[in-house]
């Protein structure tokens, strides 16, 4: 947990003295979190698993169909589309999102004075997902009244039609997506980027290092923990993304902007096929756990921990 | 940054400053439409500037909608989330960082590994479960089942560790007892980081949306973003200057709120480095 920068040491005397052998009270401390979990998550994944295995309107009888919700869901061409949206998505927004914050960071951990760039970079962050959506909403509209497409015909070019397109709608949903999560980006990395020694850019300036060379030599592999676990969470919370979409698009009228998380949401609470919609929010669990595992992998390869 | 420092000075802030303008433009256009009436949209929808001034938006949106119980509603549930995660998670941050149990370290691992499943991947057993307690439809759907907060337990337990023993020691010595210890010693020795988690579960309750969208549906019930969705589509389709005042109306006090704290909002969301979620 590299991003975990602020949380103070440990201190050498934890763990001894105070830390008695005290089950009881153990017990009691973990009692409410125990609890809530328990009752908010635990069972409802077991209850998910058991639900992906019948077949269930919610009110009739549920029939057991074994694995049939998971083989219907993954030879459903809605649902295939939306993993392909799904993917599409988190291989624009992780990339270009990372690389943008990477930079910003770079460039304010250079000046004097970052921190109102970074009251400026936040403020996206703080913003409700569902004002996020309107706004752009407004900016991208194909219609006489969207900002953007209206300049862009004044320059003689014809902006596509972001938000109606199925072809452009992951792309719009990357730049609002990208706008909205950048700012805390930067901050982690800008956090990250501290806790590099000034010494060692120093002694390597010294030696007639250029900036680059100290960007790619020395700030990059330092830099790598907080990204690689950055890059994890942004997977992570793409795979997730669901309100910006809603409000933004409607996938309803849109196939372009159709998610798994969409596709979860539509099959439960639009057509009340609870098996099938189980199945596949326990599929989306399996490709996040998957992909995580490959990161994990790959880091190996590319992050180091030594400092 | 040695070399032509000046130089280098103003090329960074000039860029920074560009990217700067990008990030605001949509809060910048968002508060100018919202003074633009309908008639301007219709024929010159590039102009910056609203002309005439429309401020009777902003009391037609209030009108429109009753964002005055809204605000109430997302508050307060967000204050009650808050206070209940606080003080379940550093109970269980405490038991994990200075009680020695048996099971402790696998319990801990058991507790992160929940994280990793998706909200979304529960939620229509959720709906279920929370259907059975008479939940649906009421704001305890949204007040108590993002408590469970393994994140939070982490990031106290982190904080609890820094405390120096010898002070709970010394209180031992007095006669204090465990809970003793804990609400008189611990808690206010993690304040620090109690009031970044506060910031982070506040945020992340009060801009939640899918919760409110899945479990509520009795319109005095709704939050702030809920409310707010309702002004996506369905509306003549050119009142843009509605729907962004109503937008601003929203946005405005929690930019407020964020810009007078911005230091340690920023500070709590780098350090947890989740960001709320």
């Amino acid at each position: 947990m590299a991003a975990i920068a602020k949380a103070p040491a440990r201190p050498a005397r934890a763990g001894r003295g105070v830390r008695t052998r005290d089950g009881w009270w153990a017990g009691l401390f973990l009692a409410p979190q125990v609890a809530f979990l328990l009752v908010f998550l635990v069972v409802p994944l077991g209850y998910a698993v058991y639900l992906s295995l019948v077949q269930w309107d919610g009110f009739g009888p549920k029939t057991f169909v074994g694995l049939g919700n998971f083989t219907a869901q993954l030879t459903d061409a809605d649902f295939l589309r939306a993993v392909w949206n799904t993917a599409k998505l988190a291989l624009i927004t992780v990339p270009v999102g990372l690389v943008l914050a990477v930079l910003i960071a770079a460039g304010l951990a250079g000046i004097k004075g970052s921190g109102f760039y970074r009251v400026l970079y936040f403020m996206p962050v703080v913003t409700s997902s569902v004002a996020v959506a309107l706004i752009w909403q407004v900016i991208l509209a194909d219609d006489d009244n969207g900002v953007l497409n209206s300049t862009l015909r004044r320059l003689g070019l014809d902006g596509p039609d972001w938000l109606g397109d199925p072809g452009w709608v992951i792309v719009a949903i990357a730049i609002v997506t990208i706008w909205s999560s950048l700012g805390l980006n930067v901050v982690i990395f800008l956090a990250g980027l501290q806790t590099i020694p000034p010494q060692i850019v120093e002694a390597a300036r010294i030696d007639g290092a250029s900036s680059a060379r100290i960007f790619r030599s020395i700030t990059l592999p330092m830099l790598s923990p907080t990204i690689f676990f950055s890059t994890v969470v942004a997977v992570i919370s793409s795979f997730q993304a669901f309100d910006q979409i809603y409000v933004l698009v409607n996938p309803a009228h849109n196939e372009g902007a159709r998610t798994i998380v969409y596709q979860v949401y539509k099959l439960g609470f639009k057509d009340f096929q609870f098996g099938m919609s189980s199945a596949a929010a326990l599929i989306l669990l399996v490709l996040t756990l998957l992909v995580t595992l490959v990161q994990f992998a790959a880091q190996k390869r590319f992050v180091h921990y030594d400092s | 940054m040695r070399s032509r420092p000046a130089a280098r000075q103003l090329a960074l802030h000039a860029s920074l400053a560009l990217g700067g303008l990008l990030m605001l433009f949509p809060f910048a256009w968002m508060l100018l439409t919202s003074f633009k009436g309908v008639h301007q949209m219709l024929n010159d929808p590039t102009a910056w500037l609203p002309s005439p001034w429309r401020p009777q938006n902003y009391p037609d949106a209030l009108a429109k909608m009753p964002f005055g119980l809204a605000y109430w509603n997302s508050l307060y549930i967000a204050a009650l989330n808050v206070a209940l995660t606080l003080l379940t998670s550093a109970m269980a941050a405490y038991a994990f960082a200075r009680i020695r149990f048996r099971g402790s370290g696998a319990l801990f691992v058991l507790f992160l590994a929940t994280q990793m499943v998706p909200t979304q991947v529960t939620i229509v057993p959720l709906y279920l479960v929370l259907a059975k307690f008479g939940w649906v439809d009421s704001h305890l759907a949204l007040i108590f089942p993002t408590v469970a907060n393994p994140f939070a337990v982490f990031l106290l337990r982190q904080f609890i560790r820094a405390v120096p023993i010898e002070l709970e020691e010394a209180a031992r010595t007095d006669g204090a007892g465990r809970w003793t210890i804990f609400w008189r010693i611990v808690l206010p020795n993690i304040r620090p980081g109690l009031g970044a988690l506060g910031i982070i579960v506040f945020l992340a309750s009060w801009n939640s949306y899918f919760f409110p969208l899945v479990f509520l549906n009795s319109p005095e019930l709704a939050t702030v973003p809920l409310l707010l969705s309702q002004f996506a589509g369905g509306h003549s389709a050119v009142d843009y200057g509605l729907i962004l005042s109503a937008s601003a109306i929203s946005v405005i006090p929690t930019l407020i709120a964020f810009l007078i704290g911005q230091k340690k909002i920023i500070n709590a969301m780098a350090a947890s480095g989740l960001g709320g979620r």
